[in-house]
């Protein structure tokens, strides 16, 4: 059901398909699905990395 | 535990020792890595794009649920025709927020007739064959009553015939009905009816409302809505469509309409809105507010934020206290 | 009206006359004289990933607004006929992911600093407005994809806004109307709110750490004062 590209703008389709049916998660009246899940861990890692990470001293400039 | 009653004042930060900083470095740095990120997540993951539903492809994939939604708009029984605000006046269909009616205050300020928009003006505006000008003349020197009983018999038959088809249904008094409404889905599956109800005589025109009212009354957008996880009840305004990230930002928006009291209230929609904006004065307001503008001192997360201040800060206290 | 007195290249700003233009310079320069707008050093304690968190919001919503402007140049009704156009809202979209979520990272490293210390709620207000009129800026995209996304998102959000009135003002069956709220009328007053935002933390500077006392009342500590001195070796 996706949008018809004209014949001559044909090209490979995306190397990771996301077309295909959702996946989600149901905990109780949460329903979350996979790709939001990895949204929102990926913005705690990062947060938790940005809080841990050492930050460069004044070494001069980058 | 002793407590100030003002917070000291904060320092001013130029008073504070330096280091060398390349902002616009830095800013130029970021903009190539998000210019980066950005077209390789396009180009591994592309975006989604699904047909958007006409009413000639409806019509032709669940021709049952076109007919019965084009018998509601003609009866006034659709949910359109029972809206209210902003679209006609229908006693207590507007939402309330506690004492307030603001869906009502609004006023209506799109009208739309269901029956005349959706139905009766397109038929006319089409080329009539001989069955379908009898069967609007005899609509229109029928009153109101008739029209009444007539549309409801028919939805009736037609929600007691198997598969909902119009050519299976039980004999009965349906007025000019069937002949309008087949006349209506014959128009729908030719494309006619997408572009009468989109252009309504006009020439120049982007406004969807009557098409996508009509779309909207029927079950087959949402049945493919709520296949794809877009229900309002499975946290759809979440979600996109497939595979892809939704907005994962409106996760406090879509929870609220999961449980109770706003779950199974009429006035949903209005309670959540009015309790959503009440959080959102309360986020952008929070510097002035006693207790949650406290609660960042209380988590100590700054203390990691910050660690090579406050351990400096300790080693210049011991030093000088030796 | 009396001449304004002569002023010398060296000293550009000591005039007290020049009506609105001139009071309006003094006014600009005094609050954001160009070492502090454009400030080469930042105070010490500004050493953490945190604080890349904003600049890379900036950054993802500087690559919304060309990618936007790409997918303008031909049109809304061309990028789902066509593989770059495909490509370019496919860049619109992930843009679009990418300063969200760097903005709410940025939002939550905010909080936790309550950087809103030291006459900063101003800036705190600006950037909550910023989020949640991106939220709705966002929301007017996707119903100007013209695809069955649009469709749905139109009659979901029409219910709420209707039954607090706004429906009846702003009709998110309208693709002309969300067409221009979406590709000019909301950006607009997000590049406003975002230029104000950026000037606020210029003029006020990085909010020091929570409990942080006035350094100058005391002996400043061995590891910043070796720091400051390198600083100057630089130099």
């Amino acid at each position: 059901m996706t949008g018809i590209l004209p014949p001559d703008e044909r090209v490979l389709a995306a190397p990771i398909d996301l077309n295909n049916t959702g996946h989600y998660l149901h905990w109780g009246v949460v329903q979350l699905s996979v790709a939001n899940l990895v949204v929102i861990g990926l913005m705690v890692v990062v947060f938790v990395a940005a809080l841990l990470l050492p930050f460069p001293r004044g070494r001069g400039r980058r | 535990m002793g407590r100030r009653s003002r917070p000291a004042a904060v320092p001013d930060p130029a008073a504070f020792p330096t280091r060398p900083y390349d902002l616009l470095k830095e800013f130029t740095i970021a903009l190539v890595v998000v210019a980066l990120l950005t077209g390789a997540l396009a180009a591994v993951f592309s975006s989604p794009d699904e047909n958007p539903v006409t009413l000639a492809s409806w019509s032709r994939a669940d021709a049952a649920d076109f007919t019965t939604t084009a018998v509601a708009e003609l009866g006034g029984t659709s949910g359109t025709a029972q809206y209210g605000p902003p679209y006609n006046h229908t006693p207590d269909a507007a939402q309330k927020l506690g004492p307030l009616g603001l869906q009502s205050a609004a006023g209506v300020r799109i009208p739309v007739d269901t029956a005349n928009d959706l139905v009766l003006r397109p038929l006319r505006d089409s080329p009539e064959p001989g069955t379908v000008t009898a069967a609007l003349a005899a609509w229109d020197s029928a009153p109101a009553a008739r029209h009444q009983a007539w549309t409801t018999a028919y939805s009736d038959a037609l929600a007691k015939a198997p598969g909902g088809d119009p050519a299976k249904i039980a004999g009965g008094d349906y007025g000019p009905v069937p002949a309008l409404t087949t006349r209506l889905l014959g128009l729908a599956r030719s494309g006619a009816l997408d572009g009468e109800l989109r252009s309504g005589g006009k020439f120049y025109q982007t406004d969807y409302t009557r098409p996508l009212l009509f779309l909207a009354d029927g079950s087959y957008l949402e049945s493919l809505a709520r296949s794809q996880h877009l229900g309002g009840d499975q946290w759809g305004m979440m979600n996109e469509v497939g595979n892809f990230p939704g907005q994962a930002w409106v996760w406090l928006f879509a929870f609220w309409y999961q449980i109770d009291p706003f779950k199974s209230s009429g006035n949903s929609d209005a309670l959540v809105w009015g309790l959503m904006a009440l959080l959102s004065v309360i986020l952008v307001l929070l510097p002035f507010i006693p207790g949650l503008r406290s609660v960042p001192r209380w988590t100590g997360v700054h203390r990691l934020i910050w660690r090579t201040y406050y351990r400096e800060q300790r080693q210049a206290g011991h030093a000088r206290h030796k | 009206m009396s001449r304004s007195p002569r002023v010398t290249a060296a000293d550009p700003y000591s005039a007290t006359d020049g009506g609105w233009t001139g009071a309006m310079r003094r006014r600009a320069v005094g609050a954001l004289p160009p070492e502090k707008l454009l400030p080469d050093g930042q105070p010490a304690y500004m050493a953490s990933w945190i604080y890349v968190l904003g600049v890379l919001s900036v950054a993802a919503l500087i690559v919304v607004i060309v990618s936007g402007g790409l997918l303008a140049l031909k049109g809304p009704a061309w990028w789902t006929g066509s593989a770059t156009g495909l490509y370019i809202n496919s860049l619109h979209l992930w843009s679009v992911e990418l300063f969200m979520f760097f903005m709410v990272i940025h939002l939550w490293g905010k909080f936790f600093m309550a950087a809103w210390r030291g006459r900063r709620a101003t800036t705190w207000i600006t950037g909550t407005v910023l989020f949640l009129g991106s939220v709705g800026t966002a929301f007017t995209g996707y119903l100007v994809q013209q695809n069955f996304d649009s469709q749905w998102t139109a009659g979901q959000a029409r219910d709420g806004l209707n039954a607090v009135g706004i429906g009846a003002y702003f009709n998110t069956f309208d693709f002309g109307q969300m067409l221009m709220w979406h590709s000019v009328l909301l950006p607009f007053v997000l590049i406003l709110l975002t230029a104000w935002h950026l000037l606020l933390v210029r003029r006020r500077g990085i909010v020091p750490p929570i409990d942080a006392t006035d350094p100058a009342g005391q002996p400043p500590p061995a590891a910043a004062e070796a720091s400051a001195h390198h600083r100057d070796e630089e130099q």
